[in-house]
């Protein structure tokens, strides 16, 4: 599945970072690559974007770019 | 170390002679003079650290060969040496602004040292920075920072094996109980003086990248070295796909060739794509660092807290009406309470100079036409733009509030929805809501804004904003044309700002603007409290840029301004005021408004001397009708009827608001051709839209 349909409170694990240019590049630099831990941990009030924690730190992304993680939930 | 290296050492040490491009290095008592780089993450502390090392003495420098200007200070108990801060990155890529800058700076002006600052609360994504600066060869050293809140929740660094994993000192610091900056001073000073180079060039495992990295090394060896680039960084970045880079190093076809068939066999053999290989390289690396040198503490107090404060300040039913009500309180602080009887007093301070002045000059007998520049131009220009600083003061402290807790962060998140539909990011948000208080300090915040694309959109959307100084002539025009009906008439004022805003983004978004947005992909940092010292520093530079702009750009024009209205065509001073330059440009101009159903020259005189504040309107209109503020509405009724009053309103709402903002837009677009196209957008489409509106309403009418 991908990360933007990973529910709430769901640990999972990246198994491919997808999208093209600046978005990939931004997503591997921020230290989403394949087999890190990662969990949704709220949504925006609107319902986007999506706050994840992964390697101990907190990050926004917003859904249509994180259609481009690919996610294994554990 | 490996021979190669050892080599390069010492051919840095031996007089590789400095190249054009290092600025105001001249040799003092204690050597030559030494120039550090302060680099790291955003949210790592940096401008903390550099208020440590700094104190308030900074000013911005600017370096041939680096587009935006940067901020310099001398370091405190240091004859001699200056840190430049670049701003806050995640990476060394050549996608932003940001970034582009930062490789620029460090491979066109070599600074002697690089202090990496790395928040060790957080510390892998932070050292992902650190190794792509390792690879730009040049003296570094890694400060450590919030060793205080690490330790507090139980973790700590083996700080002797991080530095010998990474190759270079490494130092545990607290930048915001400014312990351990001496030390760290003493260590950038020490690697600078002695030019000593990271130690470790390699942070890959044997295997396909290394293979990888070495072949493309060794093919681009001779042309790095020729164009003083260093090739493991060269190297690299061929390897991630950089185009320009290749042509700047004048590789040739065959070259060319190699290097892709290297990266393509490493692709095949990892099992991953080029960017994919590097930086899962570089935080298997990290990994492994982090597993030997660090112990981490259990989940930290602060991020604890963090969560907690965020369940309401981010919670889905709490966020937005707590975001409308922090603006709403900053705005009646400093529009209504502190900021207006801040410019209260000033103003009074100001007429009591003023009074005294004009006594001394009328006693003294001066010359008419000196004693009209001394008051009515120099006081009344300063005193009009001097009214903006508190201003200006008080919501640069709120707003440092916001920023330095992770509040604003906060705020995009929450925000950020709504404002991607006109493609912009949530932090835009605020400069915005703030244009409805004032454009100055609106545009200057948006200084905060993480891309140069968002932050020349926003400049350019939040003049439509109608600001507090337009009231007065709404509250004028409305009372004595729409009388009952004037709360609606201002409702659909600020209604129409708002709209064409959205439409001006919806034309840039697919014009100007197209595509080239950074990704939304932003850290949420925890929570913690403001450093005192970095808002009252932040609040003297924003103030000391103020009243220097005012003191130059803006007190010029208003001098200008004051020349128009004082003398007539013959540079005799005027009796009437009807027969001076000013009124003589507008009578120029009236014909341009004829169209928009307002012909006379007084109305376009007003919106002429609009320019200067936006309060000068209804008082210039008063002083050219020759009547009282009290009959002022009445004469209006005689110019105008309800519908080119609204035509003249809908201009008044849309033309450029006046002299302050068009310098604080050009301080932030820096550009003086991007400004006045933007002044001259901003005058057409007023016309435009006033036009729209007078031809609409006569046909509905």
């Amino acid at each position: 599945m991908t990360l933007d349909q990973l529910p709430l409170g769901r640990q999972a694990i990246i198994t491919q970072v997808g999208g093209t240019g600046p978005l990939r590049l931004r997503l591997l630099d921020m230290g989403l690559i394949p087999r890190t831990e990662l969990e949704v941990h709220k949504a925006a009030p609107m319902g986007d974007p999506i706050e994840i924690t992964l390697r101990g730190y907190s990050l926004t992304l917003r859904l249509e770019d994180a259609r481009s993680v690919e996610v294994a939930p554990l | 170390m490996s021979q190669q290296d050892r080599q390069a050492r010492k051919r840095h040490r031996h007089g590789a002679p400095d190249q054009g491009g290092r600025w105001g290095r001249q040799a003092g008592e204690d050597g030559p003079a030494l120039v550090f780089a302060l680099a790291g993450n955003q949210n790592s502390g940096k401008t903390t650290l550099f208020n440590q090392l700094t104190g308030a003495r900074q000013h911005v420098g600017n370096f041939p060969g680096v587009t935006v200007d940067q901020k310099v200070g001398s370091i405190r108990g240091l004859k001699n040496a200056q840190v430049v801060d670049l701003p806050g990155i995640y990476s060394i890529r050549p996608f932003s602004a940001e970034e582009r800058l930062t490789r620029d700076f460090i491979l066109t002006q070599r600074p002697d040292a690089l202090i990496n600052i790395v928040d060790a609360t957080n510390i892998e994504r932070n050292l992902y920075l650190t190794l792509q600066l390792l690879e730009l060869r040049i003296p570094t050293v890694l400060a450590l920072n919030m060793m205080d809140e690490l330790h507090k929740n139980g973790g700590s660094v083996d700080v002797a094996e991080m530095s010998r994993q990474l190759g270079i000192p490494v130092v545990p610091i607290s930048a915001s109980r400014g312990e351990g900056i001496q030390e760290l001073i003493a260590q950038a000073q020490r690697v600078a003086r002695e030019r000593l180079l990271p130690e470790r060039l390699d942070f890959c495992g044997p295997g396909p990248v290394h293979r990888c990295i070495h072949a493309v090394s060794h093919v681009i060896e001779d042309h790095a070295e020729q164009h003083r680039i260093p090739s493991r960084f060269a190297a690299t970045k061929l390897i991630e796909g950089e185009p320009a880079l290749a042509a700047r190093l004048g590789l040739d076809p065959n070259e060319l060739e190699l290097i892709e068939h290297s990266v393509v066999e490493m692709e095949g053999d990892s099992g991953m794509e080029r960017n994919e290989a590097l930086a899962d390289m570089r935080y298997a690396f990290i990994q492994g660092l982090r597993a030997s040198a660090v112990k981490k503490g259990d989940e930290s107090r602060e991020r604890r807290r963090s969560i907690a404060i965020d369940r309401v300040l981010t919670g889905k039913y709490t966020a937005i009406p707590i975001f409308l009500i922090v603006m709403l309180l900053i705005f009646w602080l400093t529009f209504n309470v502190i900021g207006a009887q801040l410019a209260d007093w000033l103003a009074q301070g100001i007429d009591w100079l003023a009074g005294i002045t004009d006594g001394a000059l009328t006693a003294f007998q001066m010359n008419p036409v000196v004693h009209s520049l001394i008051i009515d131009g120099v006081f009344a220009g300063v005193g009009s733009v001097l009214s903006f600083l508190p201003l200006i003061v008080v919501l640069f402290f709120f707003l440092s509030v916001l920023e330095d807790t992770g509040y604003m962060a906060r705020i995009a998140f929450v925000m950020d929805k709504a404002l991607r539909r006109i493609g912009l990011s949530g932090r835009s948000i605020v400069p915005m809501l703030l244009g409805f208080g004032c454009t100055v300090p609106a545009i200057l915040s948006t200084r905060t804004l993480s891309s140069r694309r968002d932050r020349h959109m926003t400049i350019l959307l939040t003049p439509f904003m109608s600001c507090s100084a337009k009231i007065p002539i709404y509250a004028l025009f409305a009372a004595a044309f729409f009388g009952g009906n004037s709360a609606l008439v201002m409702l659909a004022l600020y209604a129409l700002g708002i709209a064409v805003g959205i439409l001006t983004a919806l034309v840039f978004k697919r014009t100007a603007f197209r595509g080239q947005s950074t990704p939304f992909i932003m850290e949420l940092p925890n929570y913690r409290f403001p450093s005192l010292k970095s808002v009252a520093i932040l609040l003297w530079e924003k103030a000391r840029d103020f009243v220097q702009r005012a003191f130059t750009v803006i007190f010029l024009a208003t001098l200008v301004i004051w020349f128009l209205q004082t003398f007539d065509l013959r540079l005799n001073p005027v009796a009437d005021s009807g027969t001076s330059l000013l009124a003589g440009l507008g009578r120029l101009m009236t014909p341009l408004f004829a169209p928009l159903g307002f012909e006379d020259w007084r109305l376009t005189t007003s919106l002429i001397s609009g320019l200067t504040a936006k309060e000068a309107v209804v008082s210039s209109l008063g002083v050219l009708m020759q009547v009282s503020m009290a009959d002022l509405p009445q004469a209006l009724q005689a110019m105008f009827t309800p519908l080119s009053a609204s035509s003249y309103l809908v201009f008044v709402l849309l033309y450029t608001p006046c002299v302050a903002s068009i310098a604080a837009m050009k301080k932030e677009l820096e550009s003086g051709w991007l400004t006045l196209a933007a002044v001259i957008g901003q005058c057409l489409l007023a016309w435009a839209a006033a036009w729209l509106v007078y031809m609409l309403g006569g046909l509905i009418l």
